[in-house]
């Protein structure tokens, strides 16, 4: 009886000093999205307020989960994250291979390493419409000086290339959250398991493969974890860049939730976009979340 | 004799590898960067110039003075308002989420109660929602409550949206401080608030500010939610005002470039400054246990 008192007053103050936290996300974030999901409930359009009251089931979600003009920009939203994630995740590797190996100027490197991380979205893409643009861009410009190329290359309108473009912004922005906690994971791999294995016979790959490769995969969940935490950042990126064009061929989940939402004012049918998106972000992180810990729960408390 | 000298040219062949890879990646890393910075300084016409001219015949403060109104050129674009706008709000909803995620933090890293482990995977969730999806309903709200288009309409939701992250890197500090230490403050007859001020809070001062600088650079740079719930000079902020430019005919791209340059500066010096500390967090916070 006592106990349990005793452990009663204990919760209280962590709660208490939990509390602003929890009230601040119960408004801003679990309310709105309650209130999403009645207007996605409902055919809510702008214009028509008193639509907001006429309750119509499911009717959004059949026709949004019905119709190929929402499955192809998702279809193509997936696409674009694993492609993008994956690569990032080799390349970030790569370079935290590399700058592992480097003894001269690393701490300068790891600096450089951390600035494309900290560029707003909007940035990364206005910089790359820069760069990309077929007429004054530095990167038509340059193939034309040197020869390379005897037309302007119209990187943001050819939809293929336009994709490409986008990608390379985002794994531009996005690599070096990877490449930064990989490296701190090679900081903390310990010496005597990789000694060991050499002194075994193991080549270099084998030794990579069994001993530096798991040792760094909590590290890569972490980076996983982040990066799913804000994969929406490429709305930023194509909004600015490409804007979904040309004709929709670069249309992601997230461009097409803005123009059906706030362009065509149909809200209701936005925010049942909205909502898959969100159970898509919410899955994605769960899923990383989860690997982290179980890799975390395998290492045993390495670090 | 031959074996070792073909050890030492292979060996000179991998460092040389090794360089001109390292040379690369910093080139792919730095160079646009650096041409929207150059660009920044060109006159537009330079800029637009068919056949490309490669050197820039002046460099001029030309753009920066257009876009703050201060030369006989101006534009018609108040970026003087929308730099106090960013300012405000990005320093403003730091400050309270750092409030609120210092209680929490500390809360996570020194209590036990029940239903820890979900409640802090809850925050992390509610982190993930894309932000185009909570600006749908939040741009209603606000509309009710007459939020919209108000830095306080923008400063609530930046709070929520560093909370999470801010409780994250916080919580990873104080676990780095032995609980001892402020065992010992408390066996020499200080509060545990005491003991929290006077020894845990200065050891993770240095976290808590590079967490500070993070939520700060979030809100400095976010875009999705600001150009739905903000219209006017009352509350736009830079990355709106950066659209502004393309919503015209011609694109000014000096002009643009000069903003990105106001934009990326604070980011750049920030980052300097905390870069060590920011991993640490990571790397170490949260899902201990």
């Amino acid at each position: 009886m006592i106990r349990a008192l005793t452990t009663r007053r204990a919760e209280t103050v962590p709660l208490l000093l939990l509390a602003p936290a929890l009230i601040t996300m119960l408004f801003v974030v679990a309310l709105p999205l309650v209130f999403s999901l009645w207007t996605s409930l409902t055919p809510y359009q702008l214009t028509k307020p008193q639509t907001l009251y006429t309750f119509v089931g499911l009717r959004n979600y059949i026709r949004i989960l019905s119709d190929p003009a929402f499955w192809i920009p998702f279809g193509r939203t997936v696409l674009f994250l694993t492609i993008a994630l994956n690569l990032e995740f080799a390349i970030g590797l790569g370079i935290a291979l590399l700058i592992n190996k480097i003894t001269w100027g690393q701490r300068s490197l790891r600096t450089i390493m951390m600035f494309p991380m900290m560029f707003s979205p909007i940035l990364v893409g206005f910089q790359f419409k820069f760069i990309f643009n077929d007429n004054i861009g530095i990167l038509n410009n340059a193939l034309q000086s040197l020869g390379l190329s005897d037309q302007a290359i119209p990187w943001l309108v050819d939809a293929k290339l336009a994709m490409f473009s986008l990608l390379f912004a985002e794994i531009w922005m996005s690599t070096s959250v990877f490449a930064i906690l990989l490296l701190a994971g090679l900081f903390a791999m310990p010496r005597d398991p990789l000694e060991a294995a050499k002194v075994d016979g193991c080549n270099a790959f084998q030794v990579f493969r069994h001993i530096t490769l798991p040792f760094l995969m909590p590290f890569a969940y972490i980076a996983m974890t982040i990066r799913s935490l804000d994969v929406a950042r490429a709305y930023d990126i194509v909004k600015v860049m490409t804007g979904g064009g040309p004709a929709g061929r670069t249309e992601l989940l997230w461009t097409l939730i803005a123009r059906t939402g706030y362009d065509n004012s149909k809200m209701g049918l936005a925010n049942a976009m909205a909502f898959v998106s969100t159970l898509l972000s919410i899955l994605f992180t769960y899923y990383f979340y989860r690997k982290l810990i179980t890799a975390r729960r395998f290492m045993g408390g390495v670090q | 004799m031959s074996a070792l000298v073909e050890s030492r040219a292979s060996k000179r062949a991998k460092a040389v590898a090794l360089w001109l890879a390292t040379f690369l990646l910093m080139a792919v890393i730095c160079l646009p960067g650096l041409w929207v910075v150059l660009s920044a300084f060109r006159l537009n016409r330079e800029i637009l110039a068919k056949p490309p001219v490669w050197v820039p015949e002046v460099l001029t403060l030309l753009n920066f003075g257009k876009i703050f109104g201060w030369g006989e050129q101006q534009i018609g674009i108040p970026v003087g308002a929308y730099f106090t706008n960013s300012l405000i709000i990005a320093l403003t909803s730091t400050f309270i989420a750092l409030a609120i995620g210092m209680a929490g933090g500390y809360a996570f890293a020194r209590y036990r109660f029940r239903g820890k482990a979900a409640l802090f995977l809850g925050l992390m969730l509610f982190r993930a929602v894309p932000g185009i999806a909570l600006s749908l309903p939040l741009f209603m709200m606000w509309s009710k409550l007459g939020l919209i288009n108000t830095k306080a309409g923008l400063i609530i939701v930046y709070v929520s949206l560093n909370v999470p992250f801010t409780i994250w890197l916080i919580d990873g500090f104080f676990r780095q401080i032995p609980l001892a230490l402020s065992e010992a403050a408390q066996v020499d007859g200080c509060t545990r608030w005491q003991a929290f001020w006077k020894i845990e809070f200065p050891l993770a001062r240095s976290g808590i500010a590079s967490a500070g600088v993070f939520a700060f650079l979030t809100s400095w740079n976010e875009f999705a939610l600001a150009s739905q719930l903000t219209r006017s000079t009352a509350s736009k902020t830079l990355p709106v005002g950066l659209l502004d430019f393309t919503a015209q005919f011609t694109i000014d791209w000096a002009g643009m470039c000069a903003l990105a340059v106001i934009i990326i500066i604070p980011a750049l010096i920030l980052t300097f400054i905390v870069q060590k500390h920011l991993i640490a967090g990571l790397t170490f916070g949260g899902v201990k246990g």
